[in-house]
């Protein structure tokens, strides 16, 4: 029971930190960044191909693949993303399917459409009994990790100058730059921030959820019942709703194995009927 | 009303003069590969296909002095797209031969295209028992329903295991494995303790390795499509079923050889029953490693790669002993019966279900000069497809 | 000014909205030609036909409704298995088939209309998105039924009115999809054109100040997602009488996403964006994964983007129709904004 729910909260926060920057993107941004997932498989490959042709060290490999997908992000942001900002959300669609679908068939030119496999350091493998639970270590390192990371970006949102730029930033544009914020500058690096912990997620992702070039679109639909029943107006919202996701389905797979798949949409769908805008919504967020 | 009906007739019947009679005095034999080129199921696709050219190169591209040409199509593994491309392949290329369908669904959906057309569709790897009684043109050189798992259940109520929980992915060739082991296993006196179905689409195997480990049972048999099998063997380690003394047991699908070697040292001492391994030890199969390796970036051949090797082996065989005639009906009447030893050893095609009987080896993942590789133990000749009589 | 002219006025400006275009003329004629001109690509050409239907649907709620849905296959589906259900165990007629599959695609959605009445976009994409899943997991599990993950075969199809068998190279079945097709355009037209349709595209604006001018808006979503589902079911039952087969696929989260892909390719909110979408889509996608199987998503992808940067509006038919318009002396306001608005 406690390892069904561990497990849970484990799947859950691995969510969250693939979907956080999608929340960022559509919440705050107001941006259906559908090539979310792109990144994600960026970070993958990074460590992927770090670890297995050059032999750097899992722990090296994760700060890589957030710094490179923080990268791209960045690069597309400046090329790409800001000309479409004020466009229609069905050309951000468009355009970021495009992108998505370059980057699948990319991929699997460059890398091959098999599964990609990577083996962790000894010390994150393996269990341990605590409680009368059986803890997997890496599943723990998971936690810990997203934890970290989840009270330092809810932080930096909050207490700090950038973050309150931010807020300010994308709740009013205009008036955000007469107080002599620069707009575009906060824009790119919130951009890259979201695409680089969808790459750091990406990178954790690969024992637990696999690595392939189908991976963005795979996932996607994960990404999107996080964000949508989290609302967009904060990161607790999504943060609730990945934990959410991750315990329901988890649980849902093991009492239930023969109804797994419909527990999570089911959720969804009862979620979604309660509260049409999400768990937090904040009335007059764009 | 009538006089539509009989125009549409006309110059159905002239295209059909056109079209059939173009392709009857071709020198060229064309064959429409039809694979997931894309999509989930893309690695099929590239194995087979790995497969297919391997056997050109080895062979060369003609026989009984016609030039044969494949023309590969990717059908993305939408059942729609299968059947709009395999009519195209007949009807605009003139295929005489088609070859590929990387899943049930894909394969039973040209069944009504090959009634009319009367045209040979050889299945290099959907495995679906009832695939080839849905037309008399199907035939099959992958493996045919659980011909793999049935052993698999022998082997292991001799060898101790007797209380066993079944894993599968829920779909066609799931639950015929399934039944296939679960109906022989009791017959040999082993007692299931639970069946548990995995969805296809599934991204984290631990809610149901969690429920197989507090079942405790001997052993866990299991079978998954190959790609998502490496996550499963990993988690399977991570999850420590093995150090609960729980083994794995399994199709070959799930220790693929394409990615065998990337599960490292997990994936050690488990037992698998398939048709074919890339380390079986003959002169055929050394020759088709090395081709496939060489052509491929060193890519190690997998069962769905030689699937397609041993479809253009029937192909050349078929069209060998019809001396050149492409007429379908003939084509089909060749290959039924036919049996040549395959780079897995000794297969033939049932001359009454047109599906494949094989040899089915009994496999242990062991190192063999630093690489992973199932090494075959053990061996169960002709095994048939115990779903159809 | 007294009710009776400005009344008048109303209808007129109805009449002349609803009047056929040139153009429209000119893609019908080309449509039907193509039937006999290409006798090769008659499979191509159902293709098209029935995802330009199933896009056109969509442009009902979209562009019409302003509801986005990821999930538009649940009726394409259930329309397929419908079609296929009731030639193996009703009657292999196709016409009684199809029109009992679209009906049975709008029960369905009748009833999961009130789902998609709240909400923002986000909201209603996931909330359809949510529905199609669950009944795409209910098809593979019925498998007594529906075949489960092997589809349902063996289906046989009667000829059309006892005159048209379907023939190996397509002609019937594309002529068939084809007449569907017109006649499901023609009776969208009159409905979008008909007071009921301005009025849903004033919800679709500002749903609020629609219901103060007296327009029920709920009941008015109700009715065009209904319909919606309607055509949605004939896409999908032409499907399953045209390849006598059903794979587990017709449900499949790839084919909303591309259906909504198609219509935003083509354009939103004039019923001819589908259709147009269709062609391009399927075209391309057929042309580029002959020249190249393995990569040719890439490609498609480069293209979206390179549209979406071009400018949709720049190379979109809308403003072609919007240009033809000006052209031709109706009182449309200037293009531009024309464009955008129906974009």
């Amino acid at each position: 029971m406690l390892t069904i729910l561990f497990d849970g909260i484990a799947y859950g926060m691995l969510l969250f930190v693939l979907a956080c920057g999608l929340a960022v993107t559509l919440g705050l941004m107001n941006f259906v960044n559908l090539a979310h997932g792109a990144f994600a498989m960026a970070g993958g490959y990074v460590t992927v191909v770090l670890m297995n042709r050059y032999g750097i060290s899992f722990y090296w490999c994760l700060p890589a693949a957030f710094l490179f997908s923080a990268a791209l992000g960045a690069v597309l942001e400046v090329t790409l993303y800001r000309r479409l900002y004020a466009a229609s959300h069905l050309d951000q669609v468009l355009f970021s399917i495009g992108l998505v679908f370059m980057a699948v068939a990319g991929v699997d030119f460059f890398m091959g459409g098999q599964q990609q496999l990577i083996s962790l350091p000894p010390e994150l493998s393996g269990r341990f009994n605590l409680l009368g639970a059986d803890i997997g270590r890496y599943r723990l390192f998971i936690i810990v990790l997203c934890a970290l990371l989840t009270i330092a970006l809810q932080t930096t949102l909050t207490r700090t100058r950038i973050g309150s730029q931010l807020r300010a930033a994308v709740d009013d544009g205009r008036v955000a730059r007469g107080l002599g914020i620069n707009v575009s500058v906060i824009f790119v690096l919130t951009f890259a921030l979201g695409s680089g912990l969808a790459g750091l997620g990406g990178a954790l992702g690969v024992e637990l959820l696999g690595l392939d070039p189908n991976f963005p679109l795979k996932y996607l639909i994960y990404f999107m019942i996080v964000v949508t029943i989290g609302g967009t107006s904060s990161i607790t919202g999504p943060f609730l709703a990945a934990l959410l996701l991750g315990i329901a389905d988890v649980a849902g797979k093991y009492y239930l194995p023969s109804l797994g798949a419909f527990i999570i949409y089911a959720v969804m769908i009862a979620f979604l009927i309660l509260r049409p805008n999400g768990l937090f919504f904040r009335e007059g967020g764009r | 009303m009538a006089s539509v009906s009989r125009r549409l007739f006309m110059t159905g019947a002239a295209l059909c003069s056109l079209l059939f009679s173009h392709a009857y005095a071709a020198e060229t034999v064309k064959i429409g590969l039809v694979l997931p080129m894309t999509g989930p199921f893309a690695s099929t696709g590239r194995q087979v296909e790995a497969g297919v050219k391997a056997y050109m190169a080895l062979n060369g591209d003609t026989v009984a002095g016609k030039k044969v040409e494949v023309v590969l199509r990717d059908d993305a593994g939408t059942a729609d797209q299968t059947r709009r491309i395999a009519q195209e392949l007949v009807v605009k290329d003139g295929a005489s031969m088609l070859m590929g369908f990387g899943l049930t669904p894909l394969a039973l959906s040209v069944a009504p295209v090959l009634a009319q057309a009367k045209v040979p569709a050889i299945i290099t790897s959907a495995t679906t028992s009832i695939i080839t009684q849905k037309s008399d043109y199907f035939v099959r050189t992958s493996m045919a329903g659980p011909q793999s798992a049935v052993p698999v259940a022998t082997w292991a109520a001799k060898n101790g295991l007797k209380r066993v929980v079944t894993l599968v992915s829920d779909y066609g060739p799931g639950i015929d494995i399934e039944k296939g082991f679960t109906d022989q296993f009791k017959k040999d006196g082993g007692e299931i303790l639970e069946a548990v179905r995995v969805p296809l689409q599934n991204p984290d195997f631990a809610p149901f390795l969690q429920r197989v480990r507090d079942t405790k049972p001997d052993a866990v048999f299991v079978f998954v499509p190959s790609g998502v099998g490496s996550i499963f063997m990993k988690q399977f380690v991570e999850r420590g079923l093995r150090d609960a003394g729980i083994k794995l047991i399994a199709t070959g699908d799930v220790t693929d050889d394409d990615l065998l070697n990337g599960m490292g040292d997990a994936a050690l001492g488990v037992i698998t029953g398939h048709f074919y391994s890339a380390n079986h030890d003959s002169a055929e199969n050394k020759a088709f490693v090395a081709e496939v390796r060489k052509a491929n970036n060193n890519m190690r051949p997998n069962f769905m790669s030689v699937g397609g090797y041993d479809a253009m082996a029937l192909a050349y065989a078929a069209l060998k002993k019809t001396n050149g005639d492409t007429d379908g009906t003939k084509l089909v009447e060749a290959m039924k019966g036919m049996a040549w030893t395959s780079p897995r050893g000794p297969i033939t095609i049932d001359a009454k279900t047109r599906d494949i009987v094989q040899d089915i080896y009994m496999r242990e993942v062991k190192k063999v000069d630093g690489e992973l590789y199932n090494v075959e133990f053990a061996t169960f000749p002709k095994v048939r497809d115990p779903n159809t009589p | 000014m007294s009710p009776l002219p400005r009344q008048a006025l109303a209808s007129a400006f109805l009449r002349r909205k609803a009047r056929w275009k040139p153009l429209e003329y000119g893609f019908w004629i080309l449509a039907l030609g193509a039937a006999f001109a290409l006798p090769s690509q008659q499979l191509l050409l159902s293709e098209i036909a029935i995802l330009a239907l199933f896009a056109m649907s969509l442009d009902l709620i979209v562009g019409y409704a302003g509801i986005l849905s990821l999930g538009h296959a649940a009726f394409f589906g259930v329309g397929a298995y419908a079609a296929g259900l009731l030639s193996l165990h009703l009657t292999a007629e196709p016409l009684t088939g199809l029109i009992l599959s679209g009906a049975i695609a709008g029960l369905l959605g009748l009833a999961t209309s009130y789902l998609v009445l709240r909400g923002s976009d986000l909201t209603k994409l996931m909330t359809t998105f949510g529905v199609s899943m669950l009944i795409s997991e209910a098809a593979n599990q019925a498998a007594w039924l529906t075949g489960g993950a092997d589809g349902l075969s063996g289906i046989l199809i009667d000829p059309i009115a006892g005159l048209f068998e379907f023939d190996l190279f397509g002609q019937t079945g594309y002529l068939y999809c084809l007449t569907v097709l017109f006649a499901a355009l023609v009776i969208a037209r009159r409905i979008v054109h008909a007071p009921f349709g301005l009025s849903l595209k004033a919800i679709k604006r500002n749903s609020r100040r629609a219901a103060m001018l007296g327009i029920s808006p709920n009941r008015r979503i109700v009715v065009i997602y209904t319909l919606s589902a309607v055509y949605a079911g004939f896409a999908g039952a032409l499907l399953t009488q045209t390849t006598s087969f059903v794979s587990p696929d017709v449900l499949a989260f790839h084919r909303s996403a591309d259906v909504l892909l198609v219509l935003v390719l083509g354009g939103v909110g004039y019923l001819y964006g589908g259709v147009i979408g269709a062609v391009i889509f399927t075209v391309l996608r057929a042309w580029l994964s002959v020249v190249t199987p393995q990569y040719w998503m890439f490609w498609i992808g480069l293209v979206l983007v390179a549209l979406v940067l071009v400018g949709r509006d720049r190379i979109n038919p809308a403003r072609l129709t919007a240009w033809v318009r000006t052209k031709t002396g109706r009182a449309a306001p200037s293009a531009a904004p024309l464009a955008k608005e129906e974009a």
